[in-house]
């Protein structure tokens, strides 16, 4: 059994513009001790699915199944849920000044993060407990700067202390949302190396949102990458690396610069994310893609299996597009089979938005 | 004055500091926060020159020098030969029209209550170049030449999204035929699918109209791919400074070598294989920098030398004319930079496990 298995999983908010459709559909595992990367753009539905779990998303309208060693999170009362969240799965979000309190000492917070949980132990305890955290999280003279306030810490500082926290009961799953975004290179290295390093540690499972299908690329075991609400390709890292299906993936990886050549013209997604509340019809990427053909407007693909390098269906890599299942990668041959598919499968009248290219 | 006719602008020793004041009637300084503290750089015609660095290390105080928008408080730069830091006034007016700014929040930099024929048009209104229906005009050869649609010049900023907006604060730079244009992070808000249209919108902009870019990033894949010249900087100094392939190629200055080894790189294989550079600790303050070379609480080469003699910004052994380093003790080509340590005491951030 997977420690986490999120089933057909269903999100939307009723707002005075209209009914945001922010999940539409995600199903995804988390094995114990590995990382599943989330990837997406900005309203791609990331985040909303896992604060979803949590019970984070207050006023949402919510459908699917979340089974957390066989418990439905999505069916659990306040009471239970909190008594999970915390302590069986934690989180550590993007902007770590917002995420303490500023008027309460960073050892206090912790310390009462792990009171909470375990009411026999006592403030002294809870304390020292604290300053072992901090000392493991490398900052440096946790004795001393336990009895600090988050402002006085840096940001590095005060994301290694959100780790601290997220720590500190030893939860079985940690769901990190964007969490080096905020800082800069050299301390994003120092954290991601930390995240890592404790993850070994602890065999702690691990789920990684980000934007930038940079930061996970040694990170994730698995990575499942959304749009509009939606999977659009799910599967195990080097296949999704090196052999992506679905045409936004190969964009997300083709507009990166430097990934096709150190000053070749950099090949941009054209047009712009969509609006979560009208949707485009059948695939929501349509719009935006390059190799769009007639069925993709009126019919939503479903997940399916993306072939192997040898030529058989590979069910750890699904993905949500028409094109043929081979038609998977960056080589000229996968282009080939895009090419012909999309020669056989376009009427003509089918036109792309305009890329916004400069004249 | 002679001057390099080649050279746009030339800064020189450049020395930004910011007063921190203390009391209620007679204000006293108490300390201050040194931003820009002795930059000097050129910047050719028709060049981009990229700045790196983290946050607080004076890359955008720089560039609010560069266009006037900070007085600076020691040093000179010369625009186009003229001396820009001692024009006060409408002196200054010629100088603010060669001169433009691409912010980094395309939210915050747009007026949210006037419409975008009026944002975009606002230079000529100003510099009294265009009114009326030429204004109108010029406004929307602007608007196609960035990419929008010039019939939405009646639309509020708040009906585009990021990239749009982004391509607005592009024209509204553009109005005037500036020669240089600062870009401050101008991609780093937006998503990764839409950076790379603007990235390409300014490269065929330059091209076209033959601008000259300051261009400050933090993401080296970005700054990399725009720049021919990259300047590293740290706390207010230029640690390194060179030729964009020769920067990446071949980092001299340690902490060249650690942002770089830092950069996230969407290649599994490629990002298992390189070693991450974990750097000590984090970023100083700026307002008690660090004596000698101010990377030394942070460098693994870091040796009794670098704590009291600040390093000369020099073409270092070995290196090509033009590649300037500030550092005691530049990375050799075969050296494994994870694998130093350094020779003095550092404030560690290993975590300490335990053992099990």
């Amino acid at each position: 059994m997977s420690l986490l298995e999120v089933r057909d999983l269903k999100v939307s908010f009723d707002t005075s513009d209209g009914l945001v459709q922010a999940v539409r559909g995600v199903s995804f595992a988390v094995e114990r001790g590995k990382t599943l990367g989330i990837v997406g753009e900005s309203g791609s539905g990331k985040s909303v699915s896992t604060q979803t779990l949590l019970g984070l998303t207050a006023g949402a309208l919510i459908d699917g199944e979340a089974l957390f060693e066989g418990q439905d999170l999505l069916a659990m009362s306040d009471a239970q849920l909190r008594r999970v969240r915390g302590k069986e799965i934690a989180m550590i979000f993007q902007d770590p000044l917002s995420s303490l309190h500023p008027l309460y000492k960073v050892g206090r917070q912790i310390a009462e993060m792990i009171r909470q949980h375990e009411p026999d132990m006592n403030k002294a305890q809870a304390r020292k407990r604290a300053v072992e955290l901090l000392g493991m999280v490398g900052i440096p003279e946790p004795e001393q700067r336990v009895d600090d306030y988050p402002h006085q810490f840096s940001g590095g500082m005060r994301q290694r202390a959100m780790i601290a926290m997220a720590l500190s009961l030893n939860p079985k799953l940690i769901v990190a949302d964007e969490p080096t975004t905020a800082l800069d290179a050299t301390v994003q290295a120092q954290i991601l190396d930390l995240m890592l390093r404790l993850q070994r540690e602890f065999d702690t499972a691990l789920i990684m949102i980000t934007h930038d299908l940079g930061v996970i690329a040694d990170l994730a075991d698995d990575v499942l990458v959304m749009y509009g609400g939606k999977p659009v390709e799910h599967a195990e890292r080097r296949s999704l690396y090196y052999r992506p299906h679905h045409p936004y993936t190969k964009g997300l990886l083709e507009s990166i610069p430097g990934s096709t050549g150190a000053k070749e013209r950099l090949k941009p997604i054209a047009g712009q994310p969509p609006s979560l509340i009208n949707l485009p019809s059948g695939c929501t990427f349509h719009p935006r893609c390059e190799y769009v053909m007639d069925r993709c407007v009126p019919e939503e693909p479903p997940l399916a299996a993306v072939n192997d390098k040898d030529g058989f269906p590979d069910l750890g890599h699904m993905s949500a597009c028409w094109l043929p299942h081979e038609a998977a990668g960056l080589s000229a041959d996968a282009e080939r089979i895009r090419q012909e598919a999309v020669a056989e499968g376009r009427s003509g009248d089918t036109t792309v938005v305009d890329a916004g290219e400069a004249k | 004055m002679t001057q390099d006719a080649d050279v746009l602008v030339e800064i020189d020793d450049v020395y930004k500091h910011f007063p921190i004041k203390q009391g209620i009637i007679f204000k006293r300084e108490i300390a201050r926060v040194h931003a820009v503290d002795g930059v000097s750089l050129k910047v050719r015609r028709g060049e981009t020159i990229g700045i790196v660095g983290e946050s607080g290390c004076g890359k955008s105080t720089l560039a609010r020098c560069i266009t006037g928008l900070h007085p600076i408080t020691k040093g000179r730069i010369i625009f186009d030969g003229q001396d820009i830091s001692r024009l006060r006034g409408r002196a200054l007016k010629p100088f603010r029209r060669d001169v433009q700014m691409i912010f980094q929040d395309p939210y915050g930099s747009l007026n949210p209550r006037r419409r975008v024929g009026a944002i975009i048009g606002d230079p000529f209104d100003i510099h009294g170049t265009a009114s009326g229906a030429e204004r109108k005009k010029r406004v929307q050869e602007l608007m196609e030449l960035v990419g929008l649609n010039p019939e939405h010049y009646n639309r509020f900023p708040a009906e585009f999204s990021g990239g749009q907006r982004q391509r607005i604060g592009i024209a509204r730079a553009l109005a005037l035929k500036p020669k240089l244009i600062v870009c401050d992070e101008p991609v780093s808000a937006l998503d990764v699918s839409i950076q790379a249209q603007v990235i390409n919108l300014l490269k065929d902009l330059q091209q076209e109209l033959g601008l000259t870019y300051v261009f400050i990033a933090h993401d080296l894949s970005v700054v990399r791919y725009v720049s021919d010249r990259v300047a590293v900087m740290y706390l207010g100094k230029i640690a390194e400074n060179a030729r964009g392939e020769e920067l990446y190629e071949n980092p001299r200055h340690p902490y060249t070598g650690a942002l770089l080894s830092a950069a996230s790189i969407a290649d599994p294989d490629a990002a298992e294989r390189r070693e991450r550079i974990v750097l000590s600790g984090d970023v100083p303050s700026p307002i008690r920098p660090p004596s000698g070379c101010r990377f030394h609480p942070r460098c693994p080469k870091a040796q009794e030398n670098c704590v009291d003699v600040v390093p000369e910004l020099i073409v270092r052994g070995g290196d090509e004319a033009g590649h300037l380093t500030a550092c005691h003790y530049p990375v050799e080509p075969a050296e494994n930079l994870a694998e130093e340590h350094a020779a003095i005491e550092q404030l560690s951030t290993e975590p300490t496990l335990p053992s099990a």
